[in-house]
Order: structure tokens, then sequence, then C-alpha cells
């Protein structure tokens, strides 16, 4: 029942503001809409806690720890971003680049996709879970170009066609699985059920579970934004709205993991080989390396934040694909405190660029005189994101290279490397940008600081105490996926 | 008629979807391309009707149905109105040359059977041996997108893949379970939606649907 609820609101709320269009009121629908998807979210989270694992609507719907915690950060974030945008987008329409239509459809799109990433956590079924993942990348293809500038159109279009060839490899992988499973669990719907796969997982036919991980980790991967197949994930992160660019990078890259993850489980199960975990924790440790060197290079704050975003899945992907509960542990750990920081970061960075009128880090200048709130939490949340302590991220990529030493010590030092330059990189041109004086074209304007001071007080607090519930739940994930 | 009739049909039918993805390497002309497109489509809902009946699997009639209207009519017809609407007649442009195309083709083939060869062995379906071809359409499929420079040739790429896809559904396993054969088709029309959408916005702020003009966005090194 709350399951349902939580999965028909957003859609709703789309069609109500598709309809309602671009009143004054759109943006507290909006907000609105995410406060009950959350609300419904947290019952839900409740739910599993105390009763454990929910197979619903005829096997369709199916929640357990992992995905219930991804379901709740997805509808927390999405509200705070949507606070956030009421006065961004705002602001954005004053400037005049975003006309009626246009946040029409913003609004309606908003929404959409948090309809697409949770039908991806709560599906039960790996095919719907495709479908529910390309719907995603549809949903927010044209929102990246809404600017309708010959870059947004650029960016969108590598978005659109990077991502869709990519999501295709993905398609062809399922198709394999669902050729092993059909010859264990029999024709039908139900081969393509998560709960009746894992079952069975260990009589599905190895050789054929490999050749299908192949494709699915192309194809998820490049959603992930896994180097080499990051190409489309900077310019669609810089390109579009910030309210936009916060959702990509904090949510999105988090439910394609997901998937990817799910698919590896069962790969785990039927070859009782490393196979599956070899592959990712090649493709994270390639991630980690080329993003970290890659920040160094960037003129545009948001392309700049897009890079770290692929850094940090990069870290997550290798951590996923060594296994063992200390590195699974602080895998989730990590997809949520980089979810938290990344968005408050680039709610900050909006803010920062429509002060300048402008993302270039070469004119953003002056942050602490000018407006000393985005000056600090700016300058706070690189700090977060670099893995200073004492913010969340320390802990959990802490836990990761407790258990990369452990376990394959030979790879610690490329890990230390990306961190290091990744940190040297992102300091640097923040502290260029919050210091000096205040530029002339520097406009002062009301943020919304409410969304940003949410964000990095959970990521301070949860990085010296884990509540009972989350370390539960995340024991629990622990326990499906190792 | 026996099995082993509609066995060969359906290779027969598997080889020709086979010509006309060469077919489509092969060819210049933008108009023909969609004809060309529209070719692969019926192909493929001919295919897919006679497994149905070889399997007797009713819900393949349905995909079937669904592969005609969608990427026989529908498609075809949206992309000839935006070809006529925004005057696309030039040729279009290859980076390889054209018979350069065509032999990666033919390696992609040797190279997709000789990666379907574990799945062949293990399948007892007649359909088995099309899988190697439906994986290599979707490689051409591929390859035509990254051949070509230009925002319709790049998405006619792109449903080909997609034709592809259901091929090899369709070879491997009679067919994906109907909710997901719907879905997939519901997003191929929301992408061909999209994918309108897009070509009015970048003849608009291009000039031309080259897609080479696109790439400010690049790394400086």
């Amino acid at each position: 029942m709350i399951l349902l609820v939580l999965i028909i609101t957003p859609f709703v709320a789309a069609l109500v503001l598709a309809f309602v269009g671009d009143r004054r009121f759109a943006p507290e629908i909006n907000i609105f809409g995410s406060f009950l998807t959350f609300i419904a979210g947290v019952a839900l989270a409740f739910e599993v806690y105390e009763h454990g694992p929910i197979i619903a609507g005829g096997k369709f719907f199916f929640v357990d720890a992992f995905s219930v915690y991804l379901s709740v950060l997805t509808a927390f974030v999405s509200m705070t971003t949507a606070v956030f945008s009421r006065g961004y987008m705002q602001r954005e329409r004053e400037h005049g680049r975003v006309g009626h239509l246009r946040m029409r459809f913003y609004h309606a799109m908003f929404q959409m996709f948090m309809f697409a990433m949770l039908l991806c956590l709560l599906t039960n079924n790996i095919g719907v879970l495709w479908i529910a993942m390309e719907l995603a990348t549809l949903s927010t293809v044209l929102l990246v170009s809404l600017y309708r500038t010959p870059n947004a159109i650029e960016a969108a279009w590598k978005y659109f066609i990077l991502c869709g060839v990519g999501i295709a490899q993905a398609l062809f992988g399922t198709v394999l699985l669902y050729f092993a499973a059909e010859k264990v669990i029999g024709e039908g719907g139900e081969a393509l059920l998560w709960t009746n796969l894992i079952g069975v997982s260990g009589q599905l036919e190895p050789t054929v579970l490999s050749l299908a991980f192949v494709f699915l980790v192309v194809g998820y991967g490049t959603k992930v934004g896994l180097v080499p197949l990051h190409n489309w994930l900077p310019d669609a992160h810089s390109e579009g709205p910030t309210p936009i660019s916060a959702v990509l990078s904090g949510l999105l890259l988090n439910i394609a993991l997901y998937a990817l993850v799910r698919c590896k489980v069962l790969v785990d199960g039927s070859t009782h080989t490393h196979y599956a975990g070899n592959i990712m924790m090649g493709f994270g440790i390639v991630s980690i390396v080329v993003a970290s060197f890659s920040i160094l290079r960037q003129k545009d704050i948001k392309r700049m934040f897009s890079y770290s975003s692929i850094e940090h899945m990069g870290i997550a992907t290798f951590a996923f694909g060594l296994g063992g509960s200390i590195a699974t542990f602080g895998a989730l750990l990590h997809m949520l405190m980089h979810s938290l920081t990344k968005s408050s970061i680039f709610f900050t960075v909006g803010h920062a660029c429509q002060m300048h009128r402008t993302q270039e880090i070469a004119r953003i200048k002056g942050l602490f005189k000018g407006d000393s709130f985005v000056g600090w939490s700016l300058m706070l949340g690189a700090m977060a994101i670099a893995g200073m302590p004492p913010f969340g991220i320390f802990t959990s990529e802490f836990l990761i290279l407790t258990a990369t030493i452990k376990d394959v010590p030979l790879l610690t030092p490329f890990i230390l490397i990306g961190l290091g330059v990744a940190f040297a990189g992102l300091l640097r041109k923040v502290q260029y940008m919050v210091s000096g004086d205040v530029p002339s074209y520097f406009e002062p304007l009301k943020t919304a600081r409410a969304p940003v001071l949410l964000h990095m007080a959970m990521v301070l607090i949860l990085a010296f105490y884990i509540p009972d519930f989350l370390n539960k739940w995340f024991h629990a994930a622990v326990e499906l996926l190792k | 008629m026996n099995l082993q009739v509609l066995a060969q049909v359906n290779s027969f039918l598997a080889a020709l979807v086979l010509l006309t993805a060469f077919a489509m390497l092969s060819q210049r002309k933008i108009n023909s391309l969609v004809t060309l497109f529209a070719w692969q489509g019926l192909f493929l809902s001919i295919n897919t009707a006679v497994v149905g009946f070889v399997a007797s699997k009713h819900h393949l009639y349905i995909s079937s149905l669904l592969t005609l209207s969608i990427k026989v009519i529908l498609l075809p017809y949206i992309l000839h109105v935006l070809v006529v609407r925004l005057k696309i007649r030039k040729d279009v442009e290859t980076i390889v040359n054209i018979p350069t195309t065509m032999l990666i083709g033919i390696a992609l083939v040797i190279f997709s059977y000789h990666l379907t060869a574990p799945v062949r062995q293990m399948s007892t379906l007649i359909t088995r041996s099309t899988l190697a071809v439906a994986l290599a359409t979707v490689m051409i499929g591929l390859l035509m997108m990254i051949t070509r420079k230009h925002a319709v040739t790049q998405i006619i790429g792109f449903l080909a893949m997609e034709n592809g896809l259901f091929f090899a559904a369709t070879s491997a396993t009679y067919g994906m379970p109907l909710v997901v054969e719907l879905g997939v088709a519901l997003d191929v029309l929301i992408a061909a939606f999209i994918f309108g959408i897009f070509f009015f916005h970048i003849s608009t702020t291009f000039d031309s649907l080259s897609v080479e003009q696109m790439e400010s966005l690049r790394e400086d090194t």
C-alpha cells in the first residue's frame, strides 16, 4: 500500500504539473509532491525495517534493505532539490534563460524522473529495471538542453546517443540473462524476477552469464559514468540547469550502480569466481585515476565537480567489485555520502554561478567577501568531497582503503594517487574562487540555505555516528550483496 | 507446413535482415536509408510471427503487430516527414569510406558468430542459429552510428540496433515477457518523440543536421 503511494505520487505530481503549467504555485506543488514521496519512502523503510523484505503487486515489486535505503535517499535529495530549484529557476527566468513553456516542462519532467528512478529501485523484474533506466535517461535528455544554447544541445545529444547505445548493450545482456534463466525457471515472466533468479543463481549457466555480464557492465557502466564510457557525463552534468545537475550526479549515478550491483550478485552466484568483481574493480580503478587527473584541467566549475562524481562512482564500483563485508559496507556508505555531499555542492555552485553569471572558474572570485554563506559552504563542501575528516566521505573512503590494503594491497597506490590528485585539484581551484576581492559584476542574491545546511549537517553527523536503523540496513544489504 | 520448412523460412528472413543491415551500411542517401529501415522492420515483423507460429507463443503475434505498426509504419513515416520538413537532400558524408566499412561489417559478423557460440550450443530452439545474426545487426547499427556524422543517420543506426536487440530476444528465447516487450516499445516511442524535437533544435541552432559542428565541448589537451 505504502509502496504504491511511493511510486504513484511522483507520477501523479508529473501529470498535475504538466496540467497546471507555469503558475506561481507550481514550484510549491513540486516541493509538496517530493515531500509526500519522501514521507512514503520513510514509511516504507520502517515497514522493511520491522518486517523484512516486501514482495507485492503479484511479485512485480520487491523491496529489500538495499533498495529501500536508496529509495529514501532518492526521495530525500529530490525533496531538497525541489526546495533549491524554486528560487533558482525563478531567477533563471528573470534572467530570461527559460520561458513559460519550458518551466512547465521542467517541473513535469523533474517528477517524471523521480518516478523512473523509484521504479528502477522498487521493481522486481530486471526487464522493467532496464525500461525504467531508459525512461530516466529520456526524461532528463530534454532537461539538459533546456537552455537551448549550442553547447546545451550538443551535450544533450551526446547524452541521448551515448546513453542510448550503452543501455542497448545492457538490454542484450538482459536477453542473455533471460535465456539462461528460462532453462532453469521455465518460460514466461517469472524468469526475469529477481526474487526467483537469486534463488536459482547457482544453477544458471556460467558461460552465458559471464557473456551477459560483459554487456551489462558496458551498458549500465555507461550510465554510472565509468571511464572510458564516461564521455557524455561532464557535458550533460554541466550544461543543464543546476538542480538537474544535482539530481543527475547525486541520484541517477547511484541508480545505475544499483542495477549493476544487482546483476553482479547473480553472476557471482552462477560463476562462483571473482570474475564480475574483477571487471568492476578494473573499471573502478581506471575511473578513479583518469577522473582525478581530469579535475586538474577543468575551467568550468560544474564540469570539475562532474569529474569528481566520476571519481567517486569509480571508488564505489571498485569497492563493490572488491566485495567482502567491509568494502561493501564502505561502498554503501560512500554512495550515501557522495549523494548528499555532491548535491549540496551543486546547490552552492548554482548560487555562485548565478551571482557571477558565469560557470567559468577564472571569473568566479571573492565568495567569502561577497556572500560568506556560499563561500563557506563551497569551501567546506569541497573539503568534504575531497575526503577530509571530519566529513562522512572520509569514513567511507577509509573503510574502502582498509579493505583494499588487506585484500589487494597492490592496488592501494592507485587509489591513493587518485584521491591525492583530486584533493589537490579541487581545493586549489575552490581556494581561488572563495578568496580575493569581489569582482564588479558580482550580484548578491537571496540564497536557499536550508537544503545546503541539512545535507552538510547529515554528512557531518554520519561521520561520527551511524544510527542503529541505518547500521542494520547496511548490514542487511551487505548480507545480500557479498 | 512442417517444422523443417519453417526453420528454413526463419533462417531466410534472418539473412534478409542482415542483408538490409549491410545495405544500410552502404547507403548514402537518407531517404533510401529510411526505406531500408522500414524493410528491415518488415522482415523482423514477419519473422516474429513465424517464430510465434512455430513455438505457438501467442504473445509473439502481439510483438509482431507492434513491430509492424511502430517500426514499419510509424517511425519511417515520422522520419520521412522530418526529412521533408527539414529539407535534407544532401548525401551523408562518411568518415571511413564505404568499402572499408563493409569489410569491418563482415568482421563484426564473424565476431558475433564466435561470441554467441556457447549460447548456440546450449540452446534447443530452432531459432538458435539466428542469434549471431541478431548480434551482428546490433553491431552494424553501432558501426553506422560511429561512421556517419549526421543526426538522422545516427538515429537510424540507433533504431537498427534496437531492431537487432528485438531480433536477439526472439531468437534466443522466443521473445521477452510481454510486459518487457511493451515497455521497450514505449521507450522507443518516447525516444522517437525526443529525437524529432532534437532535429528541429539542432537544425535551428546549427543550421544543419550534421553533428560534426558539435565539437565545442571537448577536453582541451
